[in-house]
């Protein structure tokens, strides 16, 4: 099961919620491009957590963070193949 | 570590407790003698003064540090009216302290003999004698002659930013926010939810006892319901707590039971919403907060009905002057603590004689709020955020009985904010929740900047409240 739908449901939700607008939602959007700041990605991480019972940046090594949509639901996705 | 802090000279010559609630006696010859009733006891006050409680030779406490330990609040009630004046340090062991740490109070309070209720002798160092509060409901043998010593009153911090320290007074610096009218003639009964053996019970005690009033205690582990149950035909017309205390007790409808004249609330921060369901739920009785600390004493009290503070009480003269620094409230007081007791345990007050609470202060318009705590901040992204702040618009929301807000760790931000609440009403539907939890929401986007709304919001059964009556915070 991919995160695609959360991810995207959640990103929904919290740029409502904070009164952002997005842009259409591609795999090559660039994260830096979505509208959203770093509070809406640290509240879209910790709903993920709730959802999905992962985090995959507390256990990255190296602290990267995915550029676009696309690296960021498939860094969900490797992270969920394993759980 | 004996006589190694000596008080002000002007103590020596004050009255001691015992001595205290004689003279309220002599002052209301004609009222009904009033009691200390704990539900398993009830003991007059002229029992109280009338001999001594503890089977111990006047030598044996006389001028001596005693720990005074007891599994029940009332025994160490009995123990303070015998031996105020005589011993020349008493050591109040709070109900949760952990007896394995009981060595280390010994030795940093140069203990020379323990003072006792308790069946856990066996957890008693050897080297130290240990004598028993009696059982009864009479002061078994003549009172001990006065020592002429202003004995240290030393009290447990509520450890609320870290291990607790052991901080002394005396019974003058404890007694000085008391103002007693012995003209008033109404039957006064108090009672408190807090347990005497801490700061904010204790100043409920001793108003009690200086005032000749009646008091009724509470035992652990007596249930809230039960307490609250017993102090209904008994006359009860003041009762304080924490308002953690009082949202618990509205919330097992003690209004529909009890009729305070007075109502009182400290040890945490009085926020407008529980002011305003005490006020409904008691019609017509005085509703008063007050600041007061373990370290600092009795700062001040507010009696308007709002919360907060008006600002010109940083202008006033008095035995308590208050500072902002920082945004931190200060305060220099004659009731403060003299010292800790301990050798890396630091001074009370700085080199200009403040206090620092760490209770952070906020001004709007002409009132100063209380915000928090230094130690309780949650950082987000660098951003500070106070729990208390956002609590006291969730606990503004009607369906909300009390909430809890806490830090939760983020990979981005460091940290979040997440908010643990209690609803009013438990047996709520699942989509009824569902509008509450948009409620809080939309309450708290409205009156809070976006990084300080809670990103998740938990619905929990209850939430731990500490030994000292104060919602449960875990530091992250």
């Amino acid at each position: 099961m991919s995160a695609r739908a959360a991810i995207l449901r959640h990103i929904e939700a919290i740029a409502d919620e904070q009164t952002r607008r997005l842009p259409t939602l591609s795999d090559d959007l660039e994260l830096r491009d979505s509208g959203l700041d770093s509070l809406c990605f640290a509240i879209l991480v910790a709903r993920l957590e709730d959802d999905l019972a992962v985090d995959p940046f507390l256990d990255a090594d190296d602290g990267a963070f995915p550029e676009t949509l696309g690296e960021f639901i498939a860094f969900y996705d490797r992270v969920l193949a394993v759980a | 570590m004996t006589g190694s802090s000596p008080l002000p000279e002007a103590h020596l010559l004050a009255p001691n407790l015992s001595a205290r609630i004689r003279q309220a006696l002599d002052q209301r010859p004609s009222a009904p003698p009033p009691v200390l009733d704990d539900g398993a006891r009830v003991i007059q006050f002229d029992a109280l003064v009338g001999g001594t409680w503890i089977a111990a030779p006047r030598e044996a406490v006389a001028g001596r540090h005693l720990l005074i330990v007891t599994d029940r609040p009332l025994s160490a009630a009995l123990a303070l009216c015998s031996l105020d004046g005589v011993a020349a340090r008493m050591v109040i062991c709070p109900p949760d302290l952990n007896m394995a740490q009981l060595p280390d109070v010994i030795a940093a309070a140069g203990i020379d003999a323990i003072v006792h209720d308790s069946g856990q002798t066996g957890a008693f160092p050897v080297a130290v004698p240990a004598y028993a509060i009696d059982a009864g409901t009479k002061a078994g043998r003549p009172a001990y002659e006065a020592a002429g010593v202003a004995t240290q009153w030393a009290l447990f911090t509520s450890g609320t930013t870290g291990a607790p320290k052991i901080a002394v007074h005396d019974l003058a610096g404890l007694t000085d926010a008391i103002q007693i009218d012995f003209s008033v003639t109404a039957p006064t009964v108090w009672a408190t939810f807090y347990d005497v053996r801490r700061f904010g019970g204790l100043q409920m005690l001793l108003r009690a006892l200086t005032g000749g009033h009646s008091m009724m205690m509470t035992s652990p582990p007596e249930p809230m319901d039960d307490f609250i149950a017993r102090l209904a035909p008994c006359g009860l017309t003041h009762l304080a707590g924490t308002p953690s205390h009082w949202r618990s007790a509205l919330r097992r409808k003690a209004h529909e039971v009890l009729r305070p004249r007075y109502v009182r609330l400290s040890g945490e921060i009085a926020d407008q919403s529980v002011l305003d369901s005490l006020a409904r739920a008691f019609p017509g009785a005085a509703v008063a907060h007050a600041y007061a600390s373990t370290e600092a004493g009795v700062g001040f009290e507010v009696n308007d009905g709002l919360a907060g503070f008006p600002a010109d009480y940083l202008t006033r003269r008095g035995p308590v002057t208050l500072q902002v620094r920082d945004g931190s409230l200060r305060l220099r007081s004659s009731r403060a603590a003299h010292l800790y007791l301990g050798g890396d345990a630091g001074a009370v007050a700085g080199a200009d004689g403040f206090v620092d609470s760490g209770d952070l202060i906020e001004q709007r318009g002409d009132r100063l709020y209380f915000v928090g705590r230094a130690s309780g901040v949650i950082n987000v992204g660098g951003l500070k955020v106070h729990p208390e702040e956002i609590e006291a618009v969730i606990n503004q929301c009607p369906a909300v009985q009390i909430s809890l807000v806490k830090s939760r760790r983020s990979p981005i931000t460091g940290a979040l904010v997440a908010a643990d609440v209690v609803l009013a009403d438990p047996d709520v539907g699942a989509e009824e929740t569902l509008a509450i939890r948009l409620s809080i929401l939309n309450a708290c986007r409205e009156a809070l900047t976006a990084y300080k709304v809670p990103t998740t919001i938990r619905f929990v059964d209850d939430l731990p409240i500490t030994a000292s009556g104060k919602l449960e915070r875990r530091h992250a």
